[in-house]
């Protein structure tokens, strides 16, 4: 009986965020705004891999810049090569300002938008289940996994901004169509838009499959006690493994996406820091929920637009400040506010204990050999 | 010849740079296990610290004397109120002690901006430490060997406080066995603070020496932090020996590959070097044997 409670709960929650997306959104909101909201959306896309890798696998993951940052240069590279043979010149524009004559040779293939959509989908789920495999099988784990996500960040944000053919650091930008279509085009803009709300909606149905099956209850086993996983007979490496790979294989697409919407894809995307605010949507909206992270991450940008402009220096603190007091003092999130406030209608004077991410008795300081 | 001794000498300068910004972290974070990415904000600190020091005082030579002093007690006192602010409180939840301190250090180096402004200024190198020194045809400029000659020091000098000290010997204990230590009489606590203190002290001491080598920008931790934990992973856990060797080992490569290839992609060479290295031997140079699993 509870099951099927659940399951229409599941079904009318998705009827309620397709009918907000898809048709509440929309009439709503201008052109601009709904834009803006296609970005927030990417965002979120990140975000929901981010939820399953860490909240739920308990890997932190602070490299997921380098997954976004791949899918989106190579849809800007093939956007720029079908804005160049529009215009009838055989390289992009910036690379006719630098003096460059021929296609370089590693651009060629993403002429083609099947092999383009086909990379976006296999090189950075090929990145992750190699580094993945090559760290969770040698029992890497916590931190030095955490370390090690990052220096791949900032080594990919320095290798492009010092490659010029990819357009340094300012990256790839004045994307003119999508697949054919003219991006002018406020109708073609606002496809974009539904494209990234449907892949939303899509991204967060996989991760609730994904959480509620058996796969779901290894993941938090292996978060929770990943000894007693491994001596019940299971590998605790191809299980974080599979939870890294989808997680960066939403945040390619998340890249893909926010390439054409935004209009830009540059390395100020990819370093360390954008990969790590990625995290604090996700803390504040509860990184072991289905839905925390998505709300958490359309949040955080929502604010970051308002507020970063306008103030940088205070937004700046805020920011700081947010990962100061969310993951320090309530690393539930908001999510963990609901679950706090029923706890203590219930004992009202028992002390409440906010810790829905107990760390593995490994990780605690003393074994950390 | 020339090009392979200029080689080795740019590795050694790196390997240097990259012990001194290692050191402290490879307490804090080898010892305790707490990674600390407010780390880089300290080196921060002791860069402007010595920039402030310069103001003050008109001679370079003495401005960079005393900035070393002052600037090992402003990071060494930044670090223990981090530890007894926040640290104290996460010392079971690493990972999220990680994400603590990164947002610490975006509100320390936004402090620096509003401050200092964000572009870079410079600190002016005392006349002795101008020009170089010819070795073996190379020339290596004088304020490189007084960073080596630092480094060198500051391991010295923690290898032996932390050996024969009574407090070098509390740190150690705790490290070894927290529960033991405190059954003995050691107060944890305190030597939590001593480790922090020591360890953050270090790196206003890179940051001092750094000043000497390039400008000092706010952001200037940040690019040093990731190759100071890279240090510290490939040494391993709770030896100063590893993070030595893994220090020298990583600046020899990366700048024998920066010289084959780019300064960028040498970036990515030696990540993907790493990731292997971890293959073989995945708990770095040197690790403290334990019985604890994992």
């Amino acid at each position: 009986m509870r099951a099927l409670l659940g399951r229409w709960q599941t079904w009318a929650g998705f009827g309620v965020a397709a009918v907000l997306l898809f048709a509440v959104a929309p009439a709503v909101l201008s052109d601009f705004r709904l834009s803006l909201l296609g970005k927030f959306l990417c965002f979120a896309i990140v975000a929901v891999g981010i939820g399953l890798a860490w909240g739920r696998g308990g890997m932190l993951v602070l490299g997921q810049g380098v997954f976004f940052g791949l899918g989106g240069y190579m849809m800007g590279m093939h956007l720029k090569i079908a804005d160049a043979q529009l215009r009838g010149t055989s390289v992009p524009d910036f690379m006719q300002i630098a003096g460059v004559r021929a296609l370089p040779a590693y651009w060629e293939p993403f002429a083609s938008p099947a092999f383009t959509l086909l990379a976006i989908v296999l090189v950075p789920t090929v990145i992750a289940a190699v580094l993945g495999l090559g760290v969770f099988k040698r029992r890497v784990k916590g931190a030095y996994f955490a370390i090690l996500s990052q220096a791949l960040a900032a080594a990919l944000a320095i290798l492009l901004v010092g490659q010029t053919s990819v357009g340094g650091s300012n990256g790839l930008n004045n994307f003119r169509t999508f697949f054919g279509f003219a991006l002018k085009d406020p109708a073609n803009k606002r496809m974009l838009y539904f494209i990234a709300a449907g892949v939303l909606l899509v991204v967060v149905a996989v991760v609730r499959q994904l959480m509620y099956s058996r796969y779901g209850e290894l993941l938090v086993a292996v978060r929770d006690g990943e000894e007693r996983v491994r001596f019940l007979g299971y590998d605790p490496a191809n299980i974080k493994v599979v939870a890294y790979t989808v997680a960066a294989f939403f945040a390619s697409i998340a890249g893909a996406l926010f390439a054409p919407i935004v209009g830009f894809i540059a390395p100020s995307q990819v370093g360390i820091l954008p990969s790590i605010v990625f995290l604090i949507g996700v803390a504040i909206g509860g990184r072991t929920t289905l839905l925390g992270p998505v709300l958490g991450a359309i949040g955080v940008a929502w604010a970051q637009s308002l507020f970063s402009e306008r103030f940088p220096s205070e937004w700046t603190y805020a920011q700081g400040l947010l990962f100061i007091v969310v993951v320090g003092f309530f690393p539930a999130g908001l999510a963990g506010l609901g679950a706090l406030f029923k706890r203590i209608r219930r004992t009202k004077d028992a002390p409440v204990v906010l810790d829905p991410d107990p760390e593995p008795e490994a990780e605690k300081v003393g074994a950390a050999t | 010849m020339d090009v392979l001794i200029g080689q080795l000498a740019t590795g050694l300068s790196l390997g240097s740079i990259l012990l001194l910004a290692a050191l402290g972290l490879s307490l804090t974070f080898g010892q305790m296990g707490v990674i600390n990415m407010a780390h880089g904000e300290f080196i921060m600190a002791g860069c402007y610290t010595a920039y402030v020091v310069q103001q003050l005082v008109s001679s370079a030579g003495v401005s960079l004397l005393i900035s070393l002093l002052v600037g090992f007690i402003v990071g060494g006192a930044m670090g223990a109120l981090l530890e007894v602010t926040l640290i104290r409180r996460m010392y079971n939840r690493p990972l999220d002690t990680l994400l603590v301190t990164f947002g610490v250090g975006l509100i320390l180096q936004q402090v620096a901006r509003d401050i200092f402004g964000a572009p870079a200024v410079n600190v002016i190198a005392p006349s002795w430490l101008s020009g170089g020194v010819e070795i073996l045809g190379a020339v290596v400029p004088k304020t490189r060997i007084f960073i080596l000659v630092l480094a060198v020091v500051c391991v010295a000098v923690l290898a032996i406080v932390l050996k024969v000290s009574p407090m070098g010997r509390r740190i150690r204990a705790v490290v070894q066995n927290r529960d033991l230590a405190e059954t003995s009489g050691i107060s944890s606590r305190k030597t939590d603070i001593t480790t922090f203190f020591i360890g953050s002290g270090l790196a206003a001491v890179a940051g001092v020496a750094l000043t000497l080598i390039g400008s000092t920008s706010p952001t200037i931790g940040q690019s040093y932090l990731i190759d100071a934990f890279l240090v510290v992973v490939v040494g391993g856990l709770g030896q100063i020996k590893g993070t030595v060797i893994a220090a020298f080992a990583l600046g020899f490569l990366n700048s024998f590959i920066e010289y084959s290839t780019t300064a960028s992609l040498a970036k990515v060479i030696v990540f993907v070097i790493i990731v292997i290295f971890l293959q073989v031997r995945p708990q770095g140079l040197f690790t403290v044997r334990t019985r604890s699993l994992a």
